[in-house]
């Protein structure tokens, strides 16, 4: 169950080159948005290969996650789309904001939708 | 039981070391120096900066376990054998059950009248070297008397002074005992060119006052030869004599010249004392050299533990004198028997005075075994010839190929796998091929655990190059990959990753990790290939497709700063800029408030920069005609330069014409690292370009080349690659050699440690890019040339290209700025709000 009014559309999926993010404002917030494309060109993942994080980063303090590159780590819970902060590289999971390198980095996970029309949308909350 | 240690030396502290843990030994060590054991192997270390402290061999705490008393300044002066007591100086007396001599010895100082002038000094203890360096504040000239290995890196010590050097030999050439006749001649030959006046044949017979009043002539020394020399400071390295004074008084027995006479057990006429080290005669011989006084002190330590089974203990049974040096940066080396005194042996001469080597094998009488060698010049081969020497391997069918130059730079000679395991690896530390094995087996899988483990390589290092071997050996046999995968989607070096890709013909990551790897890449993988494919291809590095392989800084063409705003860094070429281009910078500094500093590399960076805001500054810069200075890429930063011969009175070329056209020819250029260059008018070099990874500078007859060098967290002196050639050389040799780094440097190495890290170093470099052994300079050259053609400003490109500008938003959905980011004043420019600043703002 979606609720409308709780869901802003933030850009098209076109919008975003793949395997890069772009930051979007949701509410006062800043949201990290990125689109995952596998080498071979699928784009996987519950929505079609969009995540969206905190575009915070704790360690550095500065709005900077969207410019991070993706990428995939293995973990002990297997493997793992994450995103490196362009400033001290930590790593943060994608789907769950966790932190790879220090819990006390982790930042929070945002709910997404993208549908077959491309157009991307954030939960607000 | 209490043993008493006379000499806290290299060999007594050894044998402390070895006793330390022993049970029931209460030991009392008698040093007569200030200070405690420390490094003599190295003292000349003390010239280039060394403190006492870093000399030291004492590991922390050492000397606060209970079972140890250490006396400073405490000389023996008699032993009461019969009550077996320790006299000291001071009238004290220390009784013993068990003694051990570790005296040592002292500097001979020939007979000479006047040899005990205020600055006729020695060479053997921290106060010596001391001494010297007071004298060499207040001298311009310094003479060595001796030419033996220990006086030619005193002479070094003089020359890094700045003293005039000369070497005065009694023999007719240098190092009479290590070397034969002709290496003696090149050595000399290249000591002199390095500016050290060799006299050999000199018998001196007085030093008196000289001719000048204080400087440049405070002594004469005269010669049996009729001769003068005129000097401020002597150092006396004439060879070494056993103190065995202690052995005179108590009446043990000394050979005919001096030291004290040991048996295999290293016990002397009285079995209740042990000599070990310098001052100990065994069979006639004294050994001068570290480690047959260490391999003394581990077998009287056995002994001392195996009290009443001493007897079945190992024997000292000799040791070998082969040695490794460089002497005024001149590798020697000598093996075995050098002069090929024994009777029968044949010798095998490689004599090149073009590149200053000599190499002479002495073989067998069968010309089987190899018995001897002499290396002068070059001796990159010492551990490989001395193993065969030692193990008694049998010689190739060719024995000359072990000193013929290789010709296609393969190696030769024997590899690590011919040695049996007892093979001696580390001499000084007594560590064999076996104990390296198994210490690998048990784990030790890297060169630094090895070490610590084995302490092979930690004394004069001369085997690491053997001790790497044997890891590498050892590790690829027990099937561990010796590491050196990217990361854990592609299973390839940078180096092997490159050939790959250029082989390929990959043009982007996709197909890379695709035709090459696994997975879909990181943060490590990424940035590296595209840096790969840039320098393969040079394809824009703002192409789409490239765009989301890029390191942030690559991605928005500036470097990222803790706050998330960006730095501008525009190139100033050579560090020239017109008074109109610096008011731009001005201006533009100005119209978007930036924070404004002088770089290391004579440019001008300016801070605070919005990701929104880039486009238009640099849309501003580039009207003026300046460039991207790539700061933020892994490619070509500065190419600093001196003012040069326009202006400069010492200038002998035009280093800033220079360093602007190299700076403009490698602008751009990817590689695994930054790249920072040079230019120098002269030999003052006041643009600092021995530092750089390619430094220039100007001599009367065109530039010197140097490579490798390094400032940043571990400095690095360049190596010089070529002398004097000409503008279209210089220019042709750098090519090559950045071509050749790029194709085989690793991963964010800078060419420092690439060349370090590549097997043969400068040597292996110099024939691939100057002797073209690999026949690759033509090709290397053609890829340098499509890059300078195919060079674009990034920043032109970004500015005019929509797609790109793009990017250049904080938000996808909104034209705002990010409100986080925050300046304050300071010093009258910006500088980032810090988080605290923040926090007290919010806070009511
Ligand atoms: C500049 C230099 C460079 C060298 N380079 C090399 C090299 O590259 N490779 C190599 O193998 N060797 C080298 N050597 C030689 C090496 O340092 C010696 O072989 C080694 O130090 C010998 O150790 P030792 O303990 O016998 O003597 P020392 O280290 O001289 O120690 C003897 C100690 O005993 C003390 N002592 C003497 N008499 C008394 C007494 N009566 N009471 C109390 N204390 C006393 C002395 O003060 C001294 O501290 C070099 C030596 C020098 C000086
Ligand atoms: C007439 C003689 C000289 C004058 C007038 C002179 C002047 C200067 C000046 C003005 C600077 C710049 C300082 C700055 O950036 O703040 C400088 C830097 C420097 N000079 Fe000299 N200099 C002279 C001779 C030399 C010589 C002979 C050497 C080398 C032996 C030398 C080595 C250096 C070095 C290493 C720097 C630092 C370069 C850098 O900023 O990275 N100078 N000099
Ligand atoms: S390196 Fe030589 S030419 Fe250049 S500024 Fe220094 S003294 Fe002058
Ligand atoms: S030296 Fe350290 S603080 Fe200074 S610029 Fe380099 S990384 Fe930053």
């Amino acid at each position: 169950m979606t609720d409308a009014a709780s869901w802003t559309f933030v850009c098209h999926r076109d919008d975003i080159v793949p395997n890069t993010g772009v930051c979007a404002k949701v509410g006062d917030a800043q949201v990290a948005v990125f689109r995952v494309v596998a080498p071979d060109g699928t784009e996987d993942g519950p929505d079609n290969g969009i995540f969206a994080i905190d575009n915070f980063d704790v360690r550095s303090q500065a709005n900077v996650l969207s410019r991070g590159l993706i990428g995939e780590l293995s973990t002990e819970t297997g493997p793992a789309l994450v995103v490196a902060s362009p400033v001290y590289k930590n790593h943060l999971c994608l789907k769950t904001g966790r932190c790879l390198e220090d819990e006390a980095w982790s930042v929070k996970a945002w709910a997404v939708a993208c549908g077959d029309d491309g157009a991307i949308m954030v939960r607000a909350s | 039981m209490k043993l008493v240690v006379i000499g806290n030396g290299m060999v007594g502290h050894k044998l402390l070391e070895e006793l330390a843990d022993a049970p029931n030994l209460a030991i009392t060590v008698l040093c007569e120096e200030p200070r405690p054991a420390y490094d003599r192997v190295h003292l000349s270390e003390f010239f280039s900066g060394k403190t006492a402290d870093d000399l030291s061999l004492v590991t922390p705490g050492f000397f606060d376990r209970a079972n140890i008393t250490l006396k400073l300044n405490a000389k023996a002066v008699g032993i009461d054998r019969a009550a077996k007591l320790v006299q000291l100086e001071d009238g004290e007396t220390v009784p013993y059950d068990q003694l051990v001599l570790a005296t040592g010895s002292y500097p001979f100082v020939p007979p000479v009248t006047g040899r005990d002038r205020n600055g006729c000094l020695v060479y053997r203890t921290i106060e010596d070297l001391e001494a010297m360096t007071e004298w060499g504040k207040k001298s311009k000239v310094g003479v060595v008397v001796g030419g033996g290995l220990l006086g030619l890196e005193c002479a070094k010590a003089l020359k890094d002074m700045g003293l005039q050097t000369h070497v005065v030999e009694f023999a007719p050439r240098l190092m009479t005992v290590q070397v034969d006749d002709m290496g003696g001649r090149l050595l000399r030959r290249k000591i002199e060119a390095m500016g050290v006046q060799v006299h050999t044949g000199k018998n001196t017979l007085e030093i008196t006052d000289g001719a000048g009043l204080g400087v440049g002539g405070r002594h004469a020394m005269k010669f049996a030869d009729g001769s003068q020399l005129q000097t401020d400071m002597i150092v006396f390295s004439a060879g070494i004599r056993p103190r065995d004074e202690l052995a005179r008084v108590a009446g043990l027995i000394r050979g005919e010249r001096g030291g004290i006479l040991i048996d295999n057990q290293c016990k002397t006429s009285d079995p209740s004392i042990y000599a070990i080290g310098e001052c100990a005669l065994w069979q006639g011989k004294i050994f001068g050299l570290v480690a047959p006084g260490y391999d003394m002190a581990r077998i009287v330590a056995k002994q001392i533990v195996a009290g009443d089974a001493a007897a079945s203990a190992p024997q000292f049974n000799g040791a070998d004198m082969s040695t490794k040096l460089k002497l005024l940066g001149v590798d020697v080396a000598s093996i075995g028997d050098a002069q090929g005194t024994t009777p029968g042996s044949l010798t095998y001469l490689f004599n090149d005075d073009v590149a200053g080597h000599y190499k002479k094998l002495v073989v067998t009488a069968d010309g089987k075994q190899l018995i001897g060698a002499v290396l002068v010049g070059e001796a990159n081969d010492y551990g490989t010839l001395l193993q065969m020497a030692l193990n008694g391997i049998p010689l190739p069918a060719q024995p000359e190929s072990l000193i013929l130059p290789s010709v296609e730079g393969g190696s030769k000679g024997i590899g690590i796998d011919m040695l049996p395991a007892t093979a001696s690896i580390c001499s000084c530390n007594n560590v064999s091929k076996g104990d390296l094995c198994s210490a690998i087996e048990g784990g030790a899988t890297s060169l630094g655990a090895l070490k610590k483990c084995t302490k092979a390589a930690t004394s004069c290092g001369g085997c690491l190059p053997l001790v790497k071997q044997v890891l590498d050996a050892e590790l690829k046999k027990s099937g561990v990959l010796v590491l050196n995968h990217l990361c854990e989607h592609f299973a390839h070096s940078r180096q092997e990753l490159f050939h790959l890709v250029k082989v390929g013909g990959q043009k982007t990551f996709d197909e890379t990790i695709l035709a090459h790897g696994k997975g879909r890449g990181c943060d490590v993988c990424k940035p590296t290939v595209a840096s790969i494919v840039a320098s393969c291809w040079n394809e824009h590095v703002l192409k789409p497709k490239h765009a989301s392989v890029q390191d942030t800084n690559d991605y928005y063409l500036a470097n990222i700063q803790k706050d998330g705003t960006y730095s501008v860094v525009p190139r100033i070429p050579g560090g020239e800029i017109t008074p109109d281009k610096l008011i731009v910078i001005g201006q533009v500094a100005k119209d978007y408030g930036l924070y404004t500093k002088i770089t290391g590399g004579q440019r001008i960076d300016l801070f605070g920069a919005r990701v929104e805001q880039l486009p238009e500054i640099w849309g501003a810069l580039v009207a003026a005609g300046f460039e991207s200075g790539h700061a933020y890429g892994k490619s070509l930063r500065t190419v600093k330069s001196c003012v040069g011969s326009t202006w400069c009175r010492y200038g002998v070329q035009d280093s800033v014409t220079m360093a602007i056209r190299i700076e403009e020819r490698y602008r751009g250029l990817r590689s695994p690292h930054k790249i920072k260059m040079a230019v120098s008018g002269c030999t003052r070099e006041c643009a600092e370009a021995q530092s750089k990874d390619v430094g220039v500078i100007a001599t009367e007859k065109g530039w010197n080349l140097y490579v490798a060098g390094n400032g940043g967290m571990k400095p690095r002196h360049a190596e010089l690659l070529a002398s004097d050639v000409d503008d279209e050389t210089l220019i042709k040799l750098i090519d090559r050699f950045l071509m050749l780094y790029i194709r085989t440097g690793d991963r964010l190495q800078r060419t420092a440690t690439w060349i370090e890290n590549l097997e043969g170093g400068l040597s292996y470099v110099k024939k691939v890019v100057i002797e073209d052994s690999l026949g690759l300079c033509a090709e290397l050259e053609a890829d340098m040339a499509r890059q300078v053609e195919t060079y674009e400003c990034e920043w032109k490109k970004a500015i005019t290209t929509p797609e790109t500008l793009k990017r250049f938003s904080h938000f996808v959905n909104s034209k705002e700025a990010d409100a986080n980011i925050q300046f304050v004043d300071e010093r009258g420019q910006i500088r980032p709000k810090s988080a605290l600043e923040k926090k007290l703002e919010v806070a009511p």
